[in-house]
């Protein structure tokens, strides 16, 4: 039901986006809206098609912000204007998106890209016209390097395959075998597992990279369960496809093989443990946030997402993302006490701190990446219910793409 | 040679998941020529269904799954009824614009209805069992695809070769004009035929929830593996189907096995590789 109010609600502001455009696209006075004492926040999400349900985590998690801490900042009203860029096959339309609400809706900063090509594609675009973008969660690597604009608040893979394997190094794993989607976030696992992982005395048996959409894993982990290693690390795409791999792996016994399951956190995200189920059990995942983290953030977080989308649902780790990119947002406006000026919201972006439901997090002023907290779980049934439970803590990972000491 | 057995016998019930997600498809468009890209959509209305049956209902997946086969059939019956035959005669493009639309709509329905999220379903213990079988163990829900897919197969391919609906919906669809001038009620006959190809679609829906998940997008999203199932097959028959899905399911897990740096290319290869050597399918009725 609150789905239907909620898209009820968004099918209007879109009528009367649609309306206000018709009425002002032929004024031509491009200053019209920039100095316009507001702060107007371009959203690129996949809103429909197979991505629609993450698309709606972030909105949920951009409107629970709002709800703590107000549409104002700085004196300045915030304006939201939500953009459909349909999933991951669609960098070219993620690239026009961005130019169109930087045009003609006169956005201030983008908020978005759920996926590695989007953001890749409008990179050279946000240089161009010097706007930021805070980057929702694409986390392959080298995004942040492909435009000065760029902020990330979300991951990046390297950090949670690195910090897994070097975890998996040093907690008496000696042979492990890799198993990745074959796309940029899937050589990025892999690579950093490895590295990790015999940097600290582990020896890889055997990798093998899947297509990216394949339901059927099960010929691939016979071959896995032939090999004998100690460990499967194991990243895919999220969605049906992980929960299809989580099943498949349970159904071959992994565990009972001797075989533990490791991993990246997204594999195993909060809404995907009930269609997992038994599946989890044991499995082993590095990542920045779960459910059952407690810090006085959090548990706002989860209370007023549920006062605001119904006690049954839950919010996920981009929910949290889309928050924490909204408080970077607001933090960096009331720092620069209303100002909008690229450079001026760059700089206060870089070496931000905010107390985010997932821990304390920072803005690499270096990197202008993220640098935050990378907890290691384990699949456990708490009070009837699968969830991954937190047991070690590595504080402050940094992307390791980027030090060039690795 | 365990490992082999093992990935062959997965691949065989990959391969009935395909067949059981395609056979309705093959009623529909392989007999009755009717290009029904609405296919996923149906199958997707049998997911939904079932989950609703056993989540909220409490009813068991194994009563869920007849009554969607019903549900769905009486469905498909009364659009067949109400729209879809006048379709019968118009252009193949008209009939896949109205059909795709449909889907969309449909798609968008079941959004509306359920939300984008993927749906969970219950499902008896003994599906995630480990049954031996040939020395090797397979999981329960993979043996009960492979022995309700031999079910449909057998059944259907009895009805079709060897029974007198079957004659007759073989001959309404080669000559309507002729079949009709000898007394066959060429418009009941399809309106069954087709409630038997959306019941059909609805139940390997409902069936495939397990392996490939239920979101709103289930409408499209397996609607090339299927159509590429029909097509290898060839229309008109039941036995070409079920050999296509055995073999592209087959193929697929000893490649993944043996090759996996050939990917997602496979399987597209091997579909063309076959339409090239027979062009009408493997079991395909030249008219």
């Amino acid at each position: 039901m609150a789905h239907l109010v909620s898209s009820g609600i968004l099918g209007i502001r879109a009528a009367m986006l649609a309306a206000i455009c018709l009425c002002f696209g032929s004024l031509t006075a491009s200053e019209a809206f920039a100095m316009d004492g507001k702060l107007t926040v371009g959203v690129i999400l996949p809103l429909s098609g197979a991505f629609a349900n993450e698309g709606q985590q972030y909105e949920n998690g951009i409107a629970v912000f709002q709800k703590i801490y107000g549409k104002t900042v700085a004196g300045l009203p915030v304006e939201t204007v939500s953009r459909d860029d349909q999933g991951p096959g669609s960098g070219d339309l993620a690239r026009r998106l961005t130019q169109e609400l930087i045009v003609r809706d006169k956005a201030d900063v983008i908020v978005g890209y759920s996926f590695t090509p989007n953001a890749m594609s409008a990179a050279t675009l946000l240089t161009e016209v010097k706007k930021p973008a805070i980057i929702i969660n694409a986390a392959t690597s080298i995004i942040t390097e492909k435009s000065p604009y760029f902020v990330r608040v979300s991951w990046t893979l390297p950090q949670a395959a690195a910090t897994l394997g070097d975890w998996a190094a040093k907690n008496g794993i000696k042979t492990a075998y890799t198993m990745v989607s074959d796309y940029a976030p899937g050589i990025d696992a892999e690579t950093w597992f490895k590295k990790a992982f015999t940097a600290g005395g582990g020896k890889i048996v055997g990798e093998v990279r899947t297509p990216v959409t394949t339901m059927e894993y099960a010929p691939y982990l016979q071959r896995v369960v032939e090999a004998k290693p100690d460990a499967l690390f194991a990243f895919n795409p999220g969605g049906d496809v992980s929960v299809a791999f989580m099943k498949a792996a349970h159904e071959r016994n992994l565990a009972g093989n001797g075989i533990k399951l490791l991993v990246t956190g997204d594999v195993v995200e909060d809404n995907s443990l009930q269609l997992i189920g038994d599946g989890l059990d044991g499995v082993i995942s590095a990542h920045q946030y779960q459910i059952g983290l407690v810090n006085p953030e959090n548990e706002r977080f989860i209370k007023v997402y549920k006062e605001l989308f119904g006690a049954d649902t839950s919010p996920n780790f981009r929910a949290v993302q889309a928050y924490d990119a909204m408080a970077l947002l607001y933090k960096a406006v009331e720092k620069t006490g209303g100002k909008l000026d690229a450079p001026l919201l760059m700089d206060a972006f870089k070496g931000e701190k905010l107390n985010s439901p997932r821990g304390p997090i920072e803005i690499d002023p270096q990197t202008r990446d993220i640098v935050q907290n990378i907890y290691i779980r384990k699949g456990e049934k708490v009070n009837g219910h699968w969830q991954n439970v937190a047991f070690e803590t590595y504080a402050a990972v940094s992307d390791p793409g980027k030090s060039p000491a690795k | 040679m365990s490992n082999i057995i093992t990935v062959v016998i997965d691949g065989i019930a990959y391969g009935m998941l395909l067949f059981l997600l395609a056979v309705g498809l093959s009623v529909t468009l392989g007999l009755m020529r009717f290009i029904n890209l609405a296919h996923g959509a149906f199958a997707m209305g049998g997911g939904y269904l079932a989950v609703t049956l056993t989540n909220r209902a409490g009813l068991p997946f194994l009563a869920a799954l007849p009554i969607t086969f019903v549900a769905v059939g009486l469905v498909g019956l009364v659009l067949e009824r109400s729209g879809i035959r006048h379709l019968y005669r118009v252009s193949a493009l008209r009939q896949v614009l109205f059909t795709i639309g449909f889907a969309f709509a449909m798609s968008a329905f079941a959004t509306i209805l359920f939300g984008p999220q993927q749906q969970p379903v219950r499902l008896p213990l003994w599906f995630s069992a480990r049954v031996p079988l040939f020395g090797v163990e397979i999981a329960g829900y993979r043996l009960f695809l492979i022995i309700v897919g031999a079910i449909i197969a057998t059944t259907l391919a009895v009805l079709v070769d060897h029974t007198l609906w079957g004659a007759r919906i073989r001959a309404a669809v080669d000559n309507r004009r002729a079949a009709e001038g000898i007394g066959i009620s060429v418009e009941r006959l399809f309106a069954i035929t087709f409630g038997l190809g959306t019941g059909l679609a609805g139940l390997g829906g409902a069936l495939s929830i397990e392996f490939l998940g239920l979101d709103p997008t289930f409408a499209f999203k397996y609607l090339t593996i299927v159509l590429m199932v029909v097509a290898i097959g060839g229309a008109g028959s039941i036995e070409g189907p079920i050999l296509a899905a055995l073999f592209l399911g087959v193929a697929d897990g000893l490649f993944k096995y043996f090759l996996p740096e050939a990917g997602s290319f496979v399987i597209f290869g091997l579909f063309v590789t076959v339409l090239v050597f027979f062009p009408a399918g493997l079991k395909g009725r030249t008219t």
